[in-house]
C-alpha cells in the first residue's frame, strides 16, 4: 500500500506501515460482505487459474455426435452446438472476463489518475479543459461509448482492454481531480512544498496515499462494471474471436437455442452474475472499511 | 423557476455540442481508417481511395467537422455506407420503439424504485430490508441482456404468456404493448434495483435528522413524518442520481433490444457496427447523444421542482 510519509497515515498511534495495513485488515475481517466479497472473488480467479486442474476436458474439442447434450454425468453442464463441453468453456472463459475487468480497470485508473491529479493540481485553464472532458464523457451510457471505441478499433482482446479503460478513466479523473483540490491547501502539503518538494513528489508522496483507499473501493466496483461491459461487447460480438470462450459469446451463441437447450444459456449468465456480484460485494465491503462514517 | 428553465435549455446546447464532437472524433481520429474498415483488410489501394472521397474523408479535418455540423442542423444524416439507403428514414422508423421502451422502463424504476427504498429504509435490518438489498445488489450485478434471457425463458418460453421476440405489429397497439412488456420489465426491474439502494441510503439519511424527530415529537403520525417530512427531502438525491441510472439504461437497452429482436436505435447500431457502417453509426450516436442531453434536462427539471431552494 502507500509510503509512509504522510501525517495522515502515520500519525495515529502504533503508526507505521504494519500498524495502518493491520488495522485496516482486522476492519476488513469484521466485515461479512467484504469477506463475502473476497471469498468469491477468490473463488472465481481459482476457478479461472485452475481451470485445467479443474476439468480434464478441452473448451475446444468438438464432438459433433454429441451436439447440445443434456447436462449429465459426464459432462456436468452439457454440450455446446459444437459439442464441446459447457463446464471447459465457462471455466476458461472465466480468464478474458477477468483479464479484461482487471486490465481495464489499472489503464483507466492510470490515466485518469494522471489527469485527475494534473487537473486538481495545475488548475487553470489546462484543469478547465481535462476537466469539461471528463464531464461530457461521464454524461455520456459507457455502454455506447464503448461500442463506438471498440466498433473504431475492432475487436481483440487487447483492443478490449483499450476501449474499457478509456471508457473509465474519466470516472477516476473525477475522484482524483476532487482529492487533489481538497488536499492541496492541507497543512502537510503546503509544509512539503515549503521545503522544496517538487511537485511530481507531492503528488506521488504526499497526495495519491491519502486517496488509495478510495481508489481501492472505487476499482473494485469498476471491475464489476468493466467485466460487466465486456460481456455485453461479446455478447453484441465485439469481444475476442471465437473459438475463444467468453462468458457473453457463449450466450450470444446459445440464444438461437433457448428452447430445447436453455443450459448454454443460463450457466455462462451465472457465472458472470456472481463475478459482478462479487466485485461489488467487495467495493461495498471495502468502502465501509475505509470509510467507518458509512458503516452501519 | 422560468429562468432556471431557461437556463437549463441554454446550457444543453454545448453539453450537445461537445459530445457529438466527441463523437466526430471518435471516428476520424482513433488509428484505423474507417474506409478500409468498411472494405475489409484485402481491397484494393483504389477502392479505399475512391471510398475516402466518396465519404469526405479527403478534407481538412476542420473543413470535415463544417460539413458535418451543416448537414447536421439541415437534419440531413446522409445515406448508409452499405446499403445507400437513406439514414433519416431508418431512424425515423427506430425511434419510436427505442423512444417507448426507455420511456416505460424509466417509469416502471421509478415508480418501482422510490416504494421499495422506503420500505426498505422503514425495515432496517428486518427480513424486508435484508430481501430488499439481496436483490437491488443482484440487480446491480445482472447484465441487462442476461436479465432478458431469464425473463424470455421464464415469461414467454415456460408460462407462455407474452412473446419474446419483435417489436409488434406497428398498426396493433395491443400487439405493440404486449411485445414491449418484457423488454420494458427486463430494463425498468433492473433500474428499480438502483433506485431503490438510492432511496433506501438516501432516506436512512433523513430520517436520522433532527427535524424529523422534531415532526415525530410534535405528534405526527409516523406516516406523515415518513412521507411529508422525510421522503420529501430525500426526493432531492434521489432525483439527481436517477438522471444517472435512467441515461446507464440507454446504454442498456441496446443489448436489450438485440435480445428480443426488437426495431430500434439499439439494433440499427450494433447493425452498423457489425456491418462498419461509420455514417449510420455516427448518426445513431448523435440521436443517442440528443436522448442523453433531454434525460439530464428532464432531470434538471425535475430536480428544480423538487428542490424548493431552486424553485423559489
Amino acid at each position: 500500500m502507500g509510503r509512509p510519509a504522510d501525517p495522515a497515515l502515520t500519525s495515529a498511534p502504533g503508526g507505521g506501515r504494519i500498524g495502518e495495513l493491520g488495522r485496516l485488515w482486522r476492519t476488513f475481517s469484521r466485515n461479512r460482505v467484504a469477506v463475502l466479497g473476497l471469498a468469491l472473488v477468490g473463488l472465481v480467479a481459482a476457478a479461472s487459474v485452475g481451470a485445467p486442474i479443474l476439468t480434464s476436458r478441452s473448451p475446444y474439442e468438438q464432438r459433433a455426435q454429441e451436439r447440445l447434450q443434456v447436462p449429465g454425468e459426464r459432462h456436468l453442464l452439457g454440450q455446446d452446438t459444437f459439442g464441446r463441453d459447457v463446464l471447459a468453456r465457462i471455466l476458461f472463459a472465466g480468464r478474458v472476463s477477468l483479464l479484461v475487468g482487471l486490465g481495464s480497470v489499472v489503464l483507466g485508473g492510470a490515466i485518469g489518475c494522471v489527469m485527475g491529479l494534473v487537473a486538481g493540481y495545475a488548475g487553470g485553464y489546462a484543469e478547465n479543459a481535462i476537466m469539461r472532458v471528463v464531464d461530457v464523457l461521464m454524461a455520456f451510457p459507457s455502454l455506447l461509448l464503448g461500442l463506438t471505441v471498440l466498433a473504431v478499433l475492432g475487436p481483440g482482446l487487447g483492443k478490449m482492454i483499450l476501449a474499457i479503460g478509456l471508457v473509465l478513466a474519466p470516472a477516476f479523473a473525477r475522484v482524483m481531480h476532487g482529492a487533489a483540490l481538497a488536499l492541496q491547501r492541507r497543512e502537510f502539503v503546503e509544509a512539503a512544498r515549503s521545503a522544496g518538494a517538487t511537485t511530481p513528489r507531492i503528488l506521488g508522496i504526499h497526495i495519491l496515499p491519502n486517496v488509495l483507499g478510495e481508489i481501492v473501493v472505487l476499482a473494485s466496483l469498476w471491475t464489476a462494471s468493466a467485466i460487466r461491459v465486456e460481456a455485453n461487447l461479446s455478447f453484441i460480438g465485439l469481444g475476442v474471436s471465437p473459438p475463444t470462450p467468453t462468458w457473453g459469446n457463449m450466450i450470444r451463441d446459445g440464444t438461437p437455442h433457448l428452447l430445447n437447450a436453455p443450459w448454454l444459456s443460463v450457466f455462462p449468465g451465472l457465472a458472470i452474475l456472481v463475478t459482478v456480484l462479487a466485485f461489488n460485494l467487495l467495493g461495498d465491503g471495502l468502502r465501509d472499511v475505509f470509510d467507518p462514517r458509512l458503516r452501519e | 423557476m422560468p429562468k432556471y428553465i431557461a437556463q437549463r435549455l441554454l446550457l444543453s446546447v454545448p453539453v450537445f455540442l461537445a459530445v457529438v464532437t466527441i463523437v466526430f472524433l471518435v471516428v476520424r481520429v482513433i488509428p484505423g481508417d474507417p474506409a478500409t474498415a468498411a472494405l475489409g483488410d484485402y481491397a484494393s489501394k483504389e477502392a479505399v481511395d475512391a471510398l475516402r472521397e466518396r465519404m469526405g474523408l479527403n478534407a481538412s479535418l476542420p473543413v470535415q467537422y463544417g460539413r458535418f455540423l451543416r448537414d447536421l442542423v439541415r437534419g440531413d444524416l446522409g445515406m448508409s455506407m452499405i446499403t445507400g439507403a437513406s439514414i433519416r428514414d431508418q431512424i425515423a422508423h427506430a425511434l419510436p420503439y427505442t423512444v417507448e421502451l426507455t420511456a416505460v422502463s424509466i417509469l416502471i424504476g421509478c415508480a418501482l424504485g422510490v416504494p421499495v427504498g422506503v420500505y426498505t429504509a422503514v425495515r432496517r435490518n428486518r427480513l424486508g430490508d435484508y430481501v430488499g438489498r439481496v436483490l437491488s445488489l443482484t440487480g446491480l450485478s445482472v447484465p441487462a441482456f442476461y436479465f432478458g434471457i431469464l425473463l424470455i425463458l421464464l415469461l414467454a418460453i415456460w408460462l407462455q404468456w407474452l412473446p419474446a421476440v419483435g417489436g409488434g405489429a406497428s398498426d396493433d397497439a395491443v400487439d405493440r404493448s404486449r411485445h414491449l412488456v418484457l423488454p420494458a420489465l427486463t430494463l425498468g426491474l433492473i433500474m428499480t434495483a438502483s433506485v431503490a439502494r438510492l432511496a433506501r441510503s438516501a432516506m436512512l439519511n433523513v430520517l436520522a435528522q433532527d427535524y424529523v424527530r422534531t415532526a415525530r415529537a410534535k405528534g405526527l403520525r409516523e406516516r406523515a413524518v415518513r412521507l411529508r417530512h422525510a421522503l420529501r427531502s430525500a426526493l432531492v438525491p434521489i432525483v439527481s442520481v436517477t438522471g444517472i441510472w435512467a441515461v446507464s439504461l440507454i446504454g442498456d437497452s441496446v443489448t436489450v433490444e438485440v435480445v428480443f429482436a426488437r426495431p430500434g436505435l439499439g439494433k440499427m447500431m450494433v447493425g452498423a457496427i457489425l456491418q462498419r457502417d461509420y455514417t449510420a453509426l455516427q448518426s445513431v450516436m448523435v440521436v443517442y447523444t440528443g436522448f442523453v442531453v433531454a434525460i439530464n434536462l428532464a432531470t434538471d427539471l425535475v430536480y428544480g421542482w423538487v428542490d424548493p431552494r431552486i424553485r423559489h
